[in-house]
């Protein structure tokens, strides 16, 4: 029987990911790739290589026709999204469908839905999950005025056709109000081409909690536990683990159940994320948005359930059926996840391309690194910052942490700047040990302390 | 300040490799054109390194004589980016 053919449509760690995925599962492989990645690692492990433009992503990686034409020419069976670019685009599981070809993701219209943030929390509501009060689509501002009445300080401005932090204002002052509406307008207008916004009650002292489902063809719908995504940088995530702590048993129980109902509930047939806000304050928990793809911090659930998320994500798409059920899933240790990034932490984070002259990872049982970088390579300017994905594991957080520890003093790169420093920083933070933190800890306690450490 | 170069005219440098814009934003006017006054504090250009911007001043006083790079192409680290003709 012919090995069936996956094309990968992204790039970097992700690319590298799902290549070796497709590998373990003897499936032949094509990597689409811009100029700039023609050396890439991930160019280096496909079967085949196909350029599809420029440098710029909306010249090479946001173009579908190109990726679905790259597809049809190497006679692809299936596309994979990976995370970014064109992962959330139901243009592209749409123009699959229409060309034969299997997309590695949801159906087009199951994206549709869930990409309007707006119908979104209908679904949600639908199947009785928890969300912060808010609106429907807002047409003017007085609308806004109207739903504010009910609602009542402090909102939340977010748009209803993206996410990422992009239209997104918070609001305490009425007076705030109106330029707040017209900056989150323009931004998501900017963005998305869809200027729409929707409010929404502020959760304070947020923690960010989201769980990891999976689902089939068939129907069936599991989940692979929770994860804590609290550290965040300007809504950027920092450092991610699974499972939480501190929250009860009980609520945890809660949120994986709403997660659950909610995406059967539409016959969610891939691997996805559904986030939550926690509020520390009040032990209640807000529905966010579900994230249609997977995502960059997979690997902590996979490290503590053993499921390998991106082959069991390939195989439904192929029609398999899940291989397990929920209760089959066993959850063992904890794993915790740095997000290493060239970015210098001396200088407001600014990216920090060049070329790699040192590259040397940890290594041993309790550590796992995903990456595309090795000595020798050139981070250039036109993606995004994310070098690697530094992982350790341990049968508590306290053994996780102090590999983290040592891991992230062990890992030597050179020739550009990284955010290892102020990730080691961080992790010593008494209220990161005891984690007791919020969504806004690091811009407001953190970055203030760090930065008065260098001095 | 760069120094000028033997033509007499002063480049402005790239200070990291990155994507070179002429324009605020998609739609906008160019900051500026060849012929406009500058001063050391003008933005002449933004830098892009993976969705950050950095304003480029012209870092002195003169003329824009000559804009030698294409809108949206890369820029390696010390590029010449265009030229100032200085005031005397």
């Amino acid at each position: 029987m012919k090995k069936r053919k996956v094309l990968v449509a992204n790039r970097g760690e992700i690319a590298v990911r799902i290549l070796k995925a497709c590998k373990e599962l003897d499936l032949n492989t094509v990597l689409v790739v811009s100029e700039a990645d023609r050396e890439s690692m991930g160019a280096d492990l496909a079967d085949e290589v196909v350029c599809i433009g420029p440098p710029m992503a909306h010249e090479s990686y946001l173009d579908v026709q190109k990726v679905i034409d790259a597809a049809l020419e190497t006679g692809a069976d299936a596309i994979h999204p990976g995370y970014g670019f064109l992962a959330e685009n139901p243009n592209l599981p749409e123009a699959c469908e229409k060309n034969g070809i299997t997309f590695i993701g949801p159906r087009s219209d199951i994206m549709r839905q869930l990409g309007d943030k707006i119908r979104a929390r209908a679904l949600a509501k639908k199947a009785n999950v928890p969300m912060a009060v808010g609106s429907e689509g807002l047409g003017s501002f007085d609308d806004v005025e109207a739903e504010v009445e009910k609602i009542g300080f402090p909102v939340f401005f977010k748009a209803a056709a993206g996410g990422g932090g992009r239209g997104m204002r918070m609001v305490r002052d009425p007076k705030d109000l109106k330029n707040a509406y017209d900056m989150a307008s323009n931004e998501a207008l900017a963005a998305f081409g869809d200027a729409t916004l929707f409010i929404e009650r502020y959760v304070e002292h947020a923690r960010h909690v989201e769980v990891q489902v999976i689902g089939d063809n068939f129907g069936k719908v599991i989940h692979a536990g929770l994860r804590d995504c609290t550290p965040q940088r300007r809504q950027q995530k920092v450092i991610e683990e699974a499972p939480p702590v501190n929250l009860s048993d009980n609520l945890m129980d809660e949120i994986l159940t709403s997660a659950v109902a909610l995406t059967s509930s539409i016959g969610y047939n891939s691997a996805g994320t559904v986030e939550f806000l926690v509020s520390k304050d009040s032990d209640e928990f807000f529905f966010m948005e579900v994230n249609t793809r997977i995502q960059v911090e997979h690997p902590v659930s996979e490290e503590i359930t053993g499921i390998d998320l991106v082959k069991n994500q390939i195989e439904v798409a192929f029609g398999a059926p899940l291989p397990l059920d929920q209760e089959d899933v066993n959850f063992t240790g904890h794993a915790i996840e740095c997000r290493i990034t060239a970015e210098d932490s001396n200088d407001d984070f600014f990216p920090s391309p060049g070329d790699i002259e040192k590259f040397v990872a940890p290594t041993g049982d309790n550590i796992r690194v995903d990456t595309h970088c090795y000595e020798g390579y050139t981070i250039g300017p036109f993606y995004d910052s994310l070098i690697a994905k530094l992982i350790t594991t341990g049968e508590t957080r306290e053994d996780a942490l102090a590999t983290m520890k040592a891991a992230l003093s062990d890992f030597k790169i050179e020739g550009i700047e990284t955010n290892i420093p102020f990730l080691q920083f961080l992790i010593e933070r008494p209220e990161f040990i005891a984690s007791d933190i919020h969504i806004k800890w690091i811009e407001n306690d953190v970055l203030p302390a760090f930065a008065d450490s260098l001095k | 300040m760069p120094e000028a170069n033997e033509n007499g005219l002063i480049p402005v440098e790239s200070s990291v490799t990155s994507v070179f814009y002429r324009r605020p934003s998609p739609g906008e006017d160019p900051f500026v054109e060849e012929g406009d006054q500058v001063n050391d504090e003008s933005v002449v250009c933004l830098l892009e390194i993976m969705k950050c911007f950095r304003s480029v001043f012209a870092g002195a006083n003169g003329t824009v004589e000559k804009i030698l790079v294409e809108n949206g192409a890369m820029v390696n680290k010390g590029d010449a980016l265009m030229l100032i003709r200085p005031d005397k």
